[in-house]
């Protein structure tokens, strides 16, 4: 009786959990929502994890031992990694998201490779279906924790250089397919009435050990750029990976779950390749950026330094100015000082506003946090395809820390490793500003006809040192503000 | 007991199969501003894992499976706790105008030219 309704309250929790994560993401879809979205889904995720301790009440006869030991290992793991997690959470600077993103998101897969090697360890699973969907978690899982560490590692500039060596994806190769075929050896050893030269568990240890150096081999050689299609891919397999475990432990919750962001992470990360005009493999296994500097086509004109003071006044004077901010405004941390400008502006009366690349950033979207981190309001920044046309009726493109998104070679040359990307007509301005550590090349290692264009002009400095300057020839202008 | 459900074969895949396509539906509908949001929102769901290391852990009989059951509690809940701290942080940040002018209108200029 008591088990009985245990089991029907479980039941019910995780059906309610399963729909408040489906009501909860849905309401994320628009930025009126949003903040009351993940509410509902971390009500969700704290009644399943309550409910889950009545799991305790309903253990097999050859458990009940171990019980109390474990109940007390549980609170402790849940406190200890839980409050770990919040705090860091809630003290990470925006700009360090990314990697903070991925932190977690390995730990997911951790988590679900944990799992399947206690299904593995304990036969727990039943029958040979279930053992194949618990390897695959396993596999998937493992590589999702490993590479997500690594995509940290590189995120946190800890790792500085991609490590590519020859024969890479030969050697990678190898290690996946003797992954699957250690599974196999496994599949074998337990269903199998062969010999067994060695034990089951030996196996399971190398299988798991193999999976993961998968994860790490599959990410070390992806540039730094690439990496917001990384996260989302690991974020993807970290729901996948869920999702079988949870098919094996029989929890609907899990699976619901797991697969809802397996496949809404597989969506994010095609929405992402094709706003680099690249596709998934190529990501994963061209090794960009290695060649293109030796693919550029002639590029007529000169680079053309000015003040930043003049540029600051000239926007002052402008009717609407649009701002391209990219990376290495976060960089410069000149999201704050950025605002302060525009704010200037808009006092002034100039229209302002902000266009936003879809990959800007090292994670998609990210710029748009860092804005809205600065105070941005959100109806003032405009996506690619919003905003794009109306580059050729302003007065001033503001290009900030950005380069290869708004490189025309794009639209042009075909010989551009980047052509065929979509890109923000920040050339179409009237009059460009494009505001430049120096004269290096972005990531992509391709110089920017941009830069050499008659309309554009060049600011060079840190990004906060050339707003500052902007700001005070402003006031220096001792201008009352327009009505 | 007649209150639980048993998920095999098919019955499995058309859960998986419903599931991956409100996951799909769902988030195409996201506009881009909001993808760093919701790609840690998404990060924090799939910290639901922690239920099943929860349900390991209360039913691991060795000490190996003691290890590995509190290893995927304790990244489990790491994975849920900060997945939503992070996002809550986030979109609280998304403001509108303070005197908000409805979103204006994109001018209406003839379409440049394509080249």
């Amino acid at each position: 009786m008591f088990t009985a309704s245990a089991e029907f309250i479980i039941g019910a929790v995780d059906l309610i959990a399963s729909f408040l994560f489906l009501f909860g993401l849905q309401r994320m879809s628009s930025p009126v929502t949003a903040s009351s979205g993940i509410g509902v889904a971390g009500i969700g995720m704290a009644v399943a994890v309550l409910a889950s301790f009545l799991y305790a009440l309903n253990v097999d006869q050859v458990v009940k031992p171990y019980l109390a030991q474990n109940i007390a290992l549980a609170i402790v793991a849940l406190a200890f990694g839980g409050g770990l997690a919040w705090l860091a959470g809630k003290r990470v600077a925006m700009t360090a998201m990314p990697q903070m993103v991925a932190i977690y998101n390995g730990l997911g897969g951790g988590a679900a490779g944990a799992i399947a090697g206690i299904e593995l360890f304990g036969d727990k699973y039943d029958g040979a279906g279930q053992l194949c969907v618990t390897l695959l978690g396993a596999i998937i899982g493992s590589v999702s924790f490993s590479g997500s560490i690594v995509a940290w590692a590189k995120l946190d500039g800890r790792l500085k250089k991609p490590t590519r060596f020859k024969h890479q994806r030969l050697v990678n190769a190898l290690v996946f397919v003797s992954t699957l075929a250690f599974g196999v050896a496994i599949i074998n050893a337990v269903l199998g009435d062969a010999l067994r030269p060695v034990s089951v568990s030996a196996l399971i240890y190398v299988f798991f050990a193999l999976a993961l150096i998968l994860g790490i081999m599959l990410t070390l050689p992806i540039g730094g750029a690439d990496m917001p299609v990384v996260i989302s891919i690991y974020n993807a397999f970290t729901g996948l990976a869920v999702g079988l475990e949870g098919f094996v432990l029989q929890n609907p919750a899990l699976m619901i779950a797991g697969m809802v962001v397996g496949a809404a992470g597989m969506l994010l990360t095609l929405l992402m390749a094709k706003a680099m005009n690249r596709s998934i493999t190529n990501v994963l296994f061209s090794n960009f950026g290695e060649v293109s500097a030796a693919l550029q086509g002639q590029i007529k004109g000169e680079l053309k330094p000015t003040a930043a003071s003049d540029a600051g006044i000239a926007m002052r004077y402008a009717e609407k100015v649009i701002i391209v901010p990219g990376y290495g405004l976060a960089v410069a941390q000149g999201q704050q000082k950025l605002f302060e400008f525009v704010k200037l502006l808009q006092a002034g009366g100039v229209n302002v506003r902000f266009a936003i690349h879809p990959v800007a950033g090292r994670m998609p979207g990210q710029m748009d946090v860092l804005l809205a981190e600065a105070g941005v309001p959100y109806d003032m920044i405009f996506q690619l395809e919003d905003i794009n046309d109306d580059f050729a009726s302003v007065d001033i493109a503001l290009v900030i820390g950005a380069n290869d998104v708004v490189n025309p070679a794009a639209r042009s040359d075909k010989s551009s490793p980047i052509f065929g990307m979509p890109i923000l007509n920040a050339d179409k301005a009237r009059q460009v500003y494009v505001v430049k550590r120096g004269e290096g090349k972005g990531y992509a290692g391709i110089v920017n006809a941009l830069f050499y264009d008659d309309n554009c002009n060049m600011v060079y400095g840190d990004a906060q040192a050339v707003l500052v300057k902007m700001i005070e020839a402003i006031r220096g202008l001792g201008l009352p503000a327009a009505a | 007991m007649g209150i639980s459900i048993d998920m095999t074969g098919f019955v499995a895949v058309y859960i998986f199969m419903l599931a991956g396509f409100a996951g799909w539906v769902i988030i195409g509908h996201v506009p881009a501003i909001l993808h760093t949001p919701l790609m840690s929102g998404s990060n924090f769901v799939h910290g639901i894992v922690v239920v099943g290391g929860l349900y390991a852990l209360l039913n691991a009989t060795t000490f190996e499976q003691q290890v590995m059951g509190f290893v995927a509690v304790l990244f489990g809940a790491g994975n849920a706790a900060g997945g939503y701290a992070v996002t809550a942080r986030m979109l609280k940040m998304f403001q509108p105008s303070l005197h908000a002018p409805p979103k204006p209108a994109i001018s209406v200029v003839a379409s440049p030219k394509k080249n």
